[in-house]
């Protein structure tokens, strides 16, 4: 049929050589640094067991954001009533309940403040950055509306204002603008029981540790975001399943790694993509030398 | 070899508003209104997009799947100045017209989905903000190079239109551009295969930050691979596509050996993309889940199934040399990407059972008014300015580079 | 006699000590912060407090009015309350309660004016028809306009007692045909305390005026001009049926099941969500739940400019405030949703294309065959 495999074979390697080099990157494990908690990493501790599922956090979160409130659906216009974290709502009380085993919990959604974030990974322009206290925080300036935060963020946190015309994310910040005052976030300085406090890290870690010590028999022996997915600055005490409450098992590798690790292993100092450049129009140069050479002869 | 600035390509000429053209425009109006209303109404109220799945049709079709059949450039591109296969030139310019079409319905339809469009200025240009983590952040930047590479690329055919035109002004411009093009020509082209190369592979890489929540039937970091190498094979097969269908309906005979030789070059692509996709799956101990009965199982079975239906069907020249047979199996190859593209941005994404996503109304008649408006324009293009050679059913390909593409200028 | 202390006047008329203390603790219920004298958490410090004032004139006026807001002040459960209210205050000019009438009575309004000029409390109840140069109002051949302004003038402060006098009220609504308007939009010079509610609840205005006698000053107002001691906040935030509305539980209609139940009124066009008042708590004529949802019957809104006579009076109102509800979000809340036609639609358009392609590739076929034989 007249055409060499070969050459299909050489096409195809050249052009997919960046990309096969990206496939065997995530072996090398130095290409992805891992990222440790801040000594100054602020975040928040949430007790299932403490918690009656007031909901004072909720409005709470709406007050100190200044956001409206959520009262479409089923609450007809009567209450700030959202089924799951959306544009009007930051922060969120769900229930579990097992109506078979009458297990039952509260469990209290919002943004987990993750040691390496998905998010601000890929956030195009760092419209999501990590801020002072590796808070996670949003500057609409940058953002262009994209929605790949959302497509990251393994907690499904990020939401977007579908509503506007000019739709932005809307997501927790812990109430940074609050906590740069010397204020407590808006849930926690209203949660009745303490289910939720705020504090350092790892202060936050060690009382955790501490309550589970102490009450065994009350807990989960288990901090989830001690690890989960690299860490989170946000921390969850449970007596149930942390998969029962929405938190799956996540592994401790931080969602990022594979692909910093391809991006870095490939676009470092740009070599690679510069090397192919070079590459291809090396090629084509020969080519076209060889063709120029072949003319001459057909004409002579 | 001219580097596409040399070209036996005429201008089809005939009438502009035909018939079909007229009914493909009255579905791109349709479209144009709709869009109107997006921007009036917003997202929320014209798309089935949501918290679960932010990005729908818009972006798995029109962007990621949409550049993939406008990889016929790129493939081309490839084949003539990398493999040295100059006998395949008259592919290039229809090609490259596809590509930058499909590519700037692409980047529009990022600006329809974006929720702040007017703030999109800031990816190119704000670089002391770029996030060099940003698999997307490259992926824009790449995609909007890129379609500038590929107008440029075809520029020569709307100049060389100028050249013969009657205005002093446009013949004196293109006089001038055309040379200049000739001499940087070459650069233009390689950073028109690198470009691809990156972005390409990255619409992989992009899905990779959402690992956890990737069915794990796709979730592999092979992704980038895999992406780029289905766009090659896609790539060809869109030139497969538009060759046949455009001399069919400006009623020339096919280029039937070169798109014959061409599916040739598609076999061993398709054929490395599978051996990678399955070795992946054995690897990564999938293969009960691809024989699970679940829908998981059942579309990647499906998707693989229709790769290895274009290999069976391409199998020999004899079988490539059918157009029917051949024109069938580029159909099954561009659904074999078209479904890939869609399993792993639609279905293999996971944000939880409890969310769901099928387009609305308005996400979908946009996409086929978009496609609607880019067939039309291919076909208003193409009959003003130079793209298609008319090719020949009994001209036998010369293997040899040799002779083909050191045709001179057409005056 | 307009010279004795109240508490003087107390003694002269033999009103009790410890029904003296009794009504201050009652005052103290409900104005509980705001009147100068409140921090003061002893009756008998309270009492001792209001009996070393001196007694305060009021003169008090009728415009366009019912006279309920008069009613109110009067129809106490127990006797002897109305006649105590009577006591704090000197009432000098009242038209409905005073005992002289024609050119007597206006001729103790002439003396009220000029022996307590610049000290009198001008308490209106009413609105003031503008229409037509005023006609539509005269008192002893003065239309309502210039008697107002006329007594405003000296007055050292102004009270408009009731919805009417504090915006118009009834007569104001629509479409007005009097031009009627409330005391601020007449006396323009002057603040204008707006104790609004048809009827204003009596304790409000006697806990202004107290305080005005006691200490000279007048409560602190909100925005429309209502002591914030007695308006701060919406009755649903006390409301005795807000439990109901954090469960969810709703009277549908009059006489139904939730009805009688004591059901929350909320889709009975309640609008006690928006309504800054005190009835919640402080019910009228010390009688208990003797207010309109006390009784099953939807707040109208009457303390609220916006609300009572503008807006219909079953229509329900977007609460201010948005407290969680008592449902819970599940931990995954269903949204799947597939529209039928876009699913037609989008398999129309694959269904089209492939079998378009197919049909291309057929007729391909038929052109090989051709060439091949």
């Amino acid at each position: 049929m007249g055409i060499s495999r070969r050459f299909a074979l050489k096409s195809v390697a050249t052009a997919a050589g960046t990309a096969l080099a990206r496939a065997i990157a995530p072996a090398k494990a130095d290409a992805y640094e891992r990222v440790e908690p801040a000594d100054d990493a602020v975040g928040m501790l949430y007790d299932t067991t403490k918690c009656i599922g007031c909901k004072s956090c909720m409005t709470a979160c709406n007050e100190a954001n200044n956001l409206p409130y959520d009262t479409r659906g089923e609450s007809a216009g009567r209450w700030h009533m959202p089924f799951d974290l959306n544009e009007y709502c930051k922060n969120i009380i769900k229930l579990y309940k097992d109506d078979e085993t009458g297990e039952q919990s509260f469990v209290k959604r919002q943004c987990m403040h993750c040691v390496d974030p998905a998010c601000t990974t890929a956030c195009m322009l760092g419209a999501l950055y990590k801020a002072e206290h590796g808070i996670v925080r949003y500057n609409a300036d940058l953002c262009v509306g994209c929605r790949y935060c959302e497509m990251a963020c393994p907690f499904n946190i990020p939401k977007f204002e579908w509503e506007s015309r000019a739709g932005k994310i809307v997501k927790c910040e812990l109430c940074a603008h609050l906590v740069a005052e010397g204020k407590l976030p808006g849930c926690c300085e209203v949660c009745p029981t303490g289910a939720v406090i705020y504090g350092n890290r790892a202060e936050l870690l060690a009382e955790a540790h501490r309550r589970i010590e102490a009450e065994p028999d009350r807990y989960v022996p288990h901090v989830y975001g001690e690890t989960e997915a690299g860490g989170t600055q946000v921390l969850y005490l449970a007596h149930l399943d942390f998969e029962k409450l929405g938190l799956p098992d996540y592994g401790d590798r931080p969602v990022p790694q594979t692909v910093k690790t391809i991006q870095h292993g490939i676009y470092q100092g740009f070599v690679a993509p510069v090397g192919l450049y070079a590459m291809l129009a090396a090629v084509m140069m020969r080519n076209r030398r060889q063709q120029s050479e072949e003319d001459t002869k057909d004409e002579g | 070899m001219n580097y596409a600035t040399g070209s036996r390509a005429r201008a089809v000429g005939g009438p502009i508003f035909t018939k079909t053209v007229v009914a493909l425009l009255l579905i791109a109006a349709l479209a144009v209104v709709l869009i109107a209303v997006r921007f009036a109404l917003g997202l929320g109220a014209t798309t089935a997009m949501n918290d679960g799945y932010a990005w729908g049709l818009w972006i798995a079709f029109d962007v990621v799947t949409g550049t993939a059949f406008g990889c016929g450039g790129f493939a081309i591109a490839l084949l003539v100045y990398i493999a040295n296969r100059g006998q395949y030139h008259p592919l290039v310019r229809p090609a490259l017209l596809t590509s930058a079409l499909g590519y700037s319905i692409a980047g529009f339809s990022v600006l329809l989905d974006l929720g702040r469009p007017w703030l999109a200025w800031k990816i190119p240009f704000m670089f002391w903000h770029w996030n060099p983590h940003s698999v997307l952040l490259e992926v824009a930047l790449c995609i909007m190079a890129y379609m500038l590479v590929l107008w440029v690329e075809l520029s020569p055919a709307f100049l060389e239109k100028a050249r013969d035109s009657g205005s002093a002004t446009l013949r004196n411009f293109a006089e001038r551009t055309l040379p200049i093009l000739r001499k940087s020509m070459l650069w233009v082209i390689a950073l028109g295969m690198l470009l691809p190369t990156m972005h390409q592979s990255s619409l992989g890489s992009l899905l990779l930050l959402s690992g956890p929540r990737l069915h794990p039937l796709w979730n592999t970091p092979l992704l980038p691979l895999l992406f780029l190498i289905s766009c090659i094979a896609m790539g060809f097969g869109a030139v497969v596509l538009e060759s046949t269908l455009s001399s069919r309906y400006f009623g020339r005979s096919a280029h039937r050996d070169m798109l014959a030789s061409l599916g040739g070059w598609i076999l061993p692509i398709v054929s490395l993309f599978l051996l990678i996709r399955v070795v992946d799956l054995v690897v990564r101990d999938q293969l009960g889940a691809l024989l699970a009965l679940d829908r998981y199982g059942t579309m990647a079975a499906v998707e693989i199934a229709l790769f290895a239906a274009s290999i069976v069907m391409m199998r020999s020249q004899s079988q490539r040399l059918r157009l029917g047979n051949l024109f069938r199996a580029s159909m099954c190859l561009m659904a074999a990407g078209t479904l890939y593209r869609f399993n792993v941005y639609l279905l293999a994404f996971q944000p939880g059972e409890h969310w769901g996503y099928f387009p609305s109304l308005t996400e979908l008649l946009i996409t086929v008014g978009l496609v609607a408006g880019e067939v039309a324009a291919f076909i208003v293009l193409v009959r003003l300015f130079p793209i298609l050679e008319a090719g020949s059913s009994t001209t036998k390909i010369d293997p040899s580079p040799a002779g083909i593409g050191s045709t001179s200028p057409t005056a | 006699m307009h010279n004795e202390t109240i508490g003087e006047h107390l003694v002269r008329c033999g009103v009790s000590r410890r029904r003296f203390l009794r009504f201050c603790l009652e005052l103290a219920v409900v104005a509980p912060a705001g009147v100068a004298w409140a921090d003061k958490t002893r009756g008998a410090e309270m009492a001792r407090q209001i009996a070393g004032a001196r007694r305060p004139s009021v003169i008090w006026l009728h415009m366009q009015d019912c006279t309920g807001c008069s009613e109110t002040l009067l129809r106490t459960s127990a006797p002897d309350l109305a006649e105590l209210i009577l006591h704090l205050i000197s009432l000098d000019y009242h038209e409905t309660l005073m005992v002289g009438s024609g050119h007597q009575a206006e001729a103790s309004l002439h003396q009220a004016m000029s022996e307590n000029a610049g000290e009198y409390v001008l308490v209106v109840e009413g609105s003031i028809p503008r229409k037509d140069g005023g006609v539509y109002l005269k008192i002893a051949g003065e239309n309502g306009i210039d008697l107002l302004e006329r007594v405003a003038a000296n007055a050292a402060a102004v009270i408009s007692i009731g919805s009417c006098a504090s915006w118009g009220g009834i007569p104001s609504a629509a479409h007005n045909p009097t031009d009627a308007v409330g005391v601020s939009s007449v006396v323009r010079d002057k603040a204008v305390v707006n104790i609004p509610g048809c009827p204003a609840n009596p304790y409000i205005l006697l806990a202004t005026v107290l305080q005005y006698a006691t200490a000279g000053t007048l409560p602190l107002l909100d925005d429309l001009g209502r002591p914030l001691f007695a308006y701060d906040r919406v009755l649903h935030d006390h409301c005795p049926r807000r439990a109901h509305f954090d469960k969810g539980e709703f009277a549908g209609a009059f006489g139904d099941e939730g009805h009688r139940k004591g059901w929350c009124l909320y889709h009975l066009g309640c609008k006690g969500p928006v309504t800054h008042a005190p009835c919640s708590t402080r019910h009228f004529n010390e009688v208990v739940d003797c207010w309109p949802i006390g009784i099953g019957a939807p707040c109208y809104g009457c303390t609220e400019k916006e609300i009572a006579f503008r807006v219909p009076m079953f229509d329900t109102v977007k609460p201010e405030s948005f407290a969680p509800a008592a449902s819970f979000a599940p931990i995954y809340h269903e949204t799947k949703t597939v529209s039928p036609v876009a699913a037609g639609v989008a398999g129309a358009v694959i269904g089209g294309l492939a079998g378009a392609g197919l049909a291309t590739a057929r007729s391909l076929d038929k052109k090989d065959e051709e060439e091949e034989s």
